[in-house]
């Protein structure tokens, strides 16, 4: 809502300054979002005389101008306008200047050969409206050198409040002086608010049919106006807070809109056929509305209608065939009250903005739809003329009344301090507010807040006309020690998932929720119900059903700046369904091109990524996370966007708690993706709780006697699984062997097409007493079977 | 015993001048061997008298500890200097920069959201939480947006479709647009007295130079019987101030509004603008931080508590923007970008996590 200082002391008498005014305007919960002191910014542009405009010598367009200023002397200006000419007065920018309009500042130049110092400029560049067809022309009686911003009343500093939704009151500067009035910063200035005496019965009648939409309407005839432009102090008020005057019908209903937070419309009363009817649009009713754009209703909307049909959305836009004009001679003024969910509802289905609609839309005063209409018949009347018809009203005032109930000690307890009553009823009183009963009082606030809904309601308006400052902060520390984790196990296990990653040198990412449908459909599912109905684009239209593609993309994009390696990971949401527990916790990441940077010391430090890095990857979140990873099971089941043969499942039992592996190399593919990728997904919430029992962690026993490891070699079948064959290997004995691992494995010479050569360690640990060399060998015998049993691995020779 | 004396001196210049471990070793052989000269000498004394075997018999002996000694001092000493040779030989260039393992980083924003935990779990706050897919009830309705009111509008909610299995405005699927929404879950689920917080990803279709059509929240929750507009001014004054790490911020409380509460506020902090860059502090400005007020009565009537016996605050704040205000990162958009080398300016080391003891 924007407003200039003198606009608002035409209904404030005060003597603060202008930082007070803004100051309190904030504080009141008016807040202050900008304050424009546009003296400064036009100071450099002035009235300048054009004395002389002659045809360029170079271009049939332009014109040299002859031009005479007050600061800079006789200049010569290249001009391309059509209209400067000879004679005329214009706005005249020096060289150095900074033009509002075209964010540019002015240089001296030369257009085709002719040296250019300055610029007469057009509103566009003043920024004062789109209008770029020719330069301002400005009244010729002015003396050369008048200052710009006199000329068009922009001197005065521009006020801008941001307006909350509640607080649709002051979207009328009228409403804002009361505000501020209230809170002890001046007093209201009385305005004429007295009918104006009609003759004559209106001849439009008027009928709502659709009193939902509209239960008032007011209507006056005024006959034989004589429009045209509004006068200069009119016009310059709107032109001050960038609004572009027409006529001063439309300009007196402007003026209300702002001046008086009442909307109101005029009709060309001889374009009216027949009488007024206010009911339900009809689904496909043609409109060609006033803000040069046509619609086509949908049902339901509140329709002002004659005999020939729909003329405007009431409380949005009007139309243009009974819209007014400088032609017009009798008029036929609208002021009513509509439903705010109506008109919020047609104007979000049409998708129309206006000023009308952002007041009714939020609640104006309904009482003050009388007063509108005789204020704005004093305007007609008094800036064009006329004779004025008694009003016509159909509906009836919607009952806006109510009570609250306000007991005073209930402002101590919610605001945290106490305001003496006298001054609790001061308040309501200076706001409009009536007050009946002593404690607790009935309130009964004023037409214009139908914000005020509730006893909290009532408190914020004591509290915020003294100021939130006088509120005492009370700390909210516990007086004892908090004796359990703040988190959540999901965000213990999200924090411990990123630390991990990010210390394995992974870079956490956060990556958009949504993706594109077509990709997801890759990675899981693009299920319909999961696709957003008005997504920012069709890149970002589906949930997504895993974290890599946003990731393998992200490796794309750097990969394209040059940055091929790197390793990214994220932890967040995956979506399966809408419903709450649709919603996983994953830790997912990528690691892409070459694992490290080539270095001296190894020659293999530039190795391809590969899925053991992946697995790796996913085995350090589940240990970090308290999964148990011995008992971790393997298999060969991950998605298909992995590597059919290079990818794996970590699971415990059918509990799924992680995947990874290469990515397919078909889908890198279609992703365009140059470099190899493995990733790795880690399901947070399958991890099995850690069963706890206290603090204290199992007492460690140190085995008295030194372990013992022996190594095996088998050859066993190429698809053979390492973690069957150490699974065979330590169930051998149970109590003996401590661990087994694969150290080497080899294909090649000496070793038949089709078999590996495993070599495994094994840890043999006695309990309480030393192996003697024939229990050891039995003991390896039994590993030994044990494998060949299990896998049909044979001791290699 | 003369020769003894002399056969003394003769093998000390002897060990002495052995200058390498093999001249040593001949040394010791001449000397201590089988065959040596301290031996042969022994095999002499079987031809004495008792008295005179005792007499050489232990000088002999003493001849041979005292050698042996000299010995091992001599090799001891040449061992020393070989090694020395031989480490003159191995210099490496130290200069060379080792191995270096990958360096990984932590997003800002989860490190601006482990803070922001830490800081109010100091205060007696614990996490609550709630899914990212909504419906208009949870989001809007429960929260007092009047249906079709602007403020709705204001949002510009991402809808999914309806989902079948539920009735009305629950089927009504979207992406939530604040994480307000998490209120009425823990409200429903959990009765007064209530001091939680809850974050995360809302969604707004909107995309510009400040809006991304993704951001994170964070919101606090406190319900009681006595907690007022003080205690939500007192808590948040000791979080800006525990955050932005600045003693004595200034803070602005000022009437705001938001469907979900009454009184509605909003909170500015200092900074100054002068000079062309943002820093927060004392300053001749003001800085919108968060928004906040007391929870609106038809919010708890919403949940199944009664507003006559309990009232209390919520607040909520922009994790994003507090991530960029605290660490001086000027752009929104790029913190969903996954450029690694924004990753790596912008993030933080794993070891460096925020807790209560170290500061945030």
């Amino acid at each position: 809502m924007k407003f200039t200082l003198s606009w608002l002391k035409r209904h404030l008498d005060t003597d603060a300054s202008l930082e007070e005014i803004c100051d309190k305007l904030t504080a009141i919960g008016l807040e202050l979002e900008g304050l424009e002191d546009r003296a400064a910014l036009f100071a450099p542009f002035t009235v300048a005389h054009v004395e002389a405009a002659e045809k360029h010598p170079d271009a049939d367009k332009l014109k040299v101008c002859t031009v005479k200023t007050k600061d800079h002397g006789t200049l010569q200006v290249v001009c391309g306008a059509p209209n400067a000419r000879t004679g005329m007065k214009g706005i005249f920018a020096p060289e150095g200047s900074y033009i509002p309009g075209s964010d540019m500042t002015l240089k001296k130049g030369v257009i085709r050969g002719v040296e250019s110092c300055g610029m007469l400029v057009s509103e566009r560049e003043m920024g004062l409206s789109d209008e770029h067809e020719g330069i301002i022309e400005v009244d010729e009686a002015l003396e050369i050198g008048t200052p710009f911003a006199n000329v068009f009343g922009l001197g005065d500093p521009l006020i801008d409040i941001a307006l909350t939704p509640n607080r649709v009151d002051c979207a009328g500067v009228r409403g804002i002086a009361r505000d501020l009035a209230a809170s002890g910063l001046g007093t209201l200035i009385d305005q004429d608010e007295s009918a104006v005496k009609g003759k004559g019965k209106c001849p439009v009648d008027v009928k709502i049919e659709d009193k939902d939409g509209c239960p008032l309407f007011i209507g006056r005839m005024i006959k034989n106006v004589k429009n045209g432009p509004s006068p200069d102090w009119l016009q310059q008020m709107l032109t001050s807070i960038g609004l572009r005057p027409i006529s001063a019908l439309v300009d007196i209903t402007n003026l209300m809109n702002i001046d008086q937070c009442r909307p109101l419309h005029v009709f060309d009363a001889d374009n009216l056929k027949g009488n007024i009817t206010v009911r339900e649009t009809k689904k496909g009713e043609k409109i060609e509305a006033l803000n040069d754009k046509t619609y086509t209703s949908e049902a339901g909307a509140v329709g002002i209608c004659d005999d020939s049909g729909l003329l405007a959305f009431g409380g949005i836009v009007g139309g243009v065939p009974t819209g007014c004009t400088e032609d017009t001679v009798n008029v036929f003024v609208e002021a009513a009250y509509f439903n705010p969910m109506r008109i919020a509802r047609t104007g979000r289905d049409m998708q129309i903005e206006s000023d009308a609609r952002y007041r009714f839309e939020r609640g104006i005063d309904p009482e003050f739809t009388t007063t509108g209409m005789e204020m704005a018949t004093r305007l007609i009347v008094e800036l064009c003329g006329g004779e004025v018809s008694e009003t016509v009203t159909a509906g009836k005032m919607p009952d806006w009344k109510r009570e609250i109930e306000h007991d005073p000690d209930f402002v101590e307890k919610l605001a945290g301090f106490d305001v003496p009553e006298e001054k609790q009823l001061e308040i309501f009183a200076s706001l409009g507010f009536e007050v009946k009963g002593k404690g607790p009082y009935k309130v009964t606030p004023p037409p214009w807040r139908g914000d005020v809904q509730g006893k909290p309601d009532l408190v914020e308006e004591i509290i915020r006309i003294i100021g939130y400052d006088h509120i005492p902060p009370v700390s909210v520390r516990p007086d004892d020690a908090i004796r359990h984790s703040a988190e959540t196990q999901n965000l213990t296990r999200t924090r411990k998932a990123r630390t991990s990653l990010a210390a394995r040198g992974l870079d956490e990412c956060v990556t958009w929720s949504f993706m594109s449908k077509d990709l997801a459909g890759q990675f899981g599912s693009n299920d319909n119900a999961l696709t957003l109905t008005n997504p920012i684009s069709s890149e970002l239209d589906q949930m997504r059903p895993s974290l890599l593609p946003n990731l393998i993309e992200a490796a794309g994009r750097n990969h394209d700046r040059g940055f091929s390696d790197v390793a990214l990971c994220e932890v967040g949401p995956q979506f399966q369904s809408v419903k709450p527990d649709g919603q996983q916790f994953v830790a997912a990441g990528i690691r892409a091109g070459a694992y490290a940077d080539r270095h001296w010391t190894d020659s293999d430090a530039n190795r391809e990524v590969n899925a053991f890095d992946a697995k790796a990857d996913a085995m350090a979140v589940l240990e970090s996370c308290g999964a148990p990873s011995a008992s971790l099971q393997v298999s060969r089941d991950a998605p298909d966007y992995y590597h059919p043969g290079r990818s794996g499942t970590l699971k415990l039992g059918p509990n799924v708690l992680a995947q990874f592996g290469e990515i397919h190399p078909a889908v890198l593919e279609d992703m365009d993706i140059k470099t190899p990728v493995v990733g790795f997904e880690v399901y947070l919430q399958n991890i099995p709780e850690a069963r706890k029992k206290g603090t204290a962690k199992k007492l460690l026993e140190l085995p008295p006697l030194q372990a013992v490891s022996r190594d095996f070699a088998f050859l066993v079948d190429q698809d053979v699984g390492a973690s069957d064959m150490i699974r065979a290997a330590k169930g051998a004995d149970k109590n003996l062997i401590t661990d087994a691992s694969v150290f080497d494995i080899y294909t090649g010479k000496g070793v038949e097409d089709g078999k590996k050569s495993v070599a495994l360690n094994v840890m043999i640990q006695p309990a309480d007493k030393t192996l003697t060399d024939e229990e050891l060998e039995a003991l390896a015998q039994k590993i030994t079977d044990n494998v060949a049993s299990k896998t049909g691995g044979t001791l290699r020779g | 015993m003369t020769d003894i004396a002399s056969l003394k001196s003769e093998l000390t210049s002897m060990v002495e001048a052995a200058n390498n471990l093999q001249s040593l070793e001949q040394a010791r052989v001449t000397a201590l061997g089988k065959k040596g000269r301290i031996t042969d000498l022994m095999k002499t004394l079987g031809g004495m008298d008792p008295e005179e075997r005792k007499t050489t018999g232990q000088a002999l002996n003493a001849l041979k500890d005292e050698i042996a000694a000299l010995i091992a001092k001599q090799e001891s000493a040449l061992r020393k200097q070989e090694m020395a040779g031989r480490l003159a030989t191995e210099t490496i260039d130290v200069t060379l920069s080792p191995q270096q393992q990958r360096k990984g980083h932590i997003h800002p924003i989860s490190q601006t959201m482990d803070e922001l935990v830490t800081i109010f779990a100091d205060m007696g706050f614990e996490v609550v939480e709630g899914p990212d897919i909504e419906d208009e009830y949870h989001d809007f309705t429960a929260l007092n947006f009047p249906i079709g009111h602007p403020a709705r509008e204001e949002h510009d909610t991402f809808y999914l479709p309806d989902d079948p299995d539920e009735k009305g405005e629950e089927a009504r699927k979207l992406l939530r647009t604040h994480t307000s929404a998490v209120q009425i879950h823990t409200m429903k689920k959990r009765k007064p007295p209530l001091k939680v917080m809850y974050m995360g990803r809302c969604y707004r279709a909107d995309s510009d130079m400040t809006h991304t059509p993704m951001f994170h929240q964070f919101e606090i929750l406190l319900v009681d019987k006595k907690s007022h507009m003080g205690h939500l001014k007192g808590c948040l004054m000791d979080f800006v101030r525990a955050f932005f790490e600045i003693d004595d911020l200034p803070v602005r409380f000022r009437p705001s509004f938001f469907p979900f509460v009454e009184p509605g506020a909003e909170m500015d902090i200092g900074c100054s603008r002068k000079g062309g860059g943002l820093k927060i502090g004392a300053g001749d400005d003001w800085l919108e931080i968060l928004g906040c007020g007391m929870v609106h009565p038809n919010v708890l009537k919403n949940c199944g508590i009664d507003p006559d016996e309990y009232q209390g605050f919520a607040a909520g704040m922009g994790v994003d923007r507090l991530a960029m205000l605290k660490y001086g990162i000027p752009d929104l958009r790029t913190f969903f970008e996954s450029d690694t080398r924004w990753l790596s300016h912008y993030g933080f080391d794993p070891l460096e996590r925020p807790n209560a003891a170290t500061g945030s």
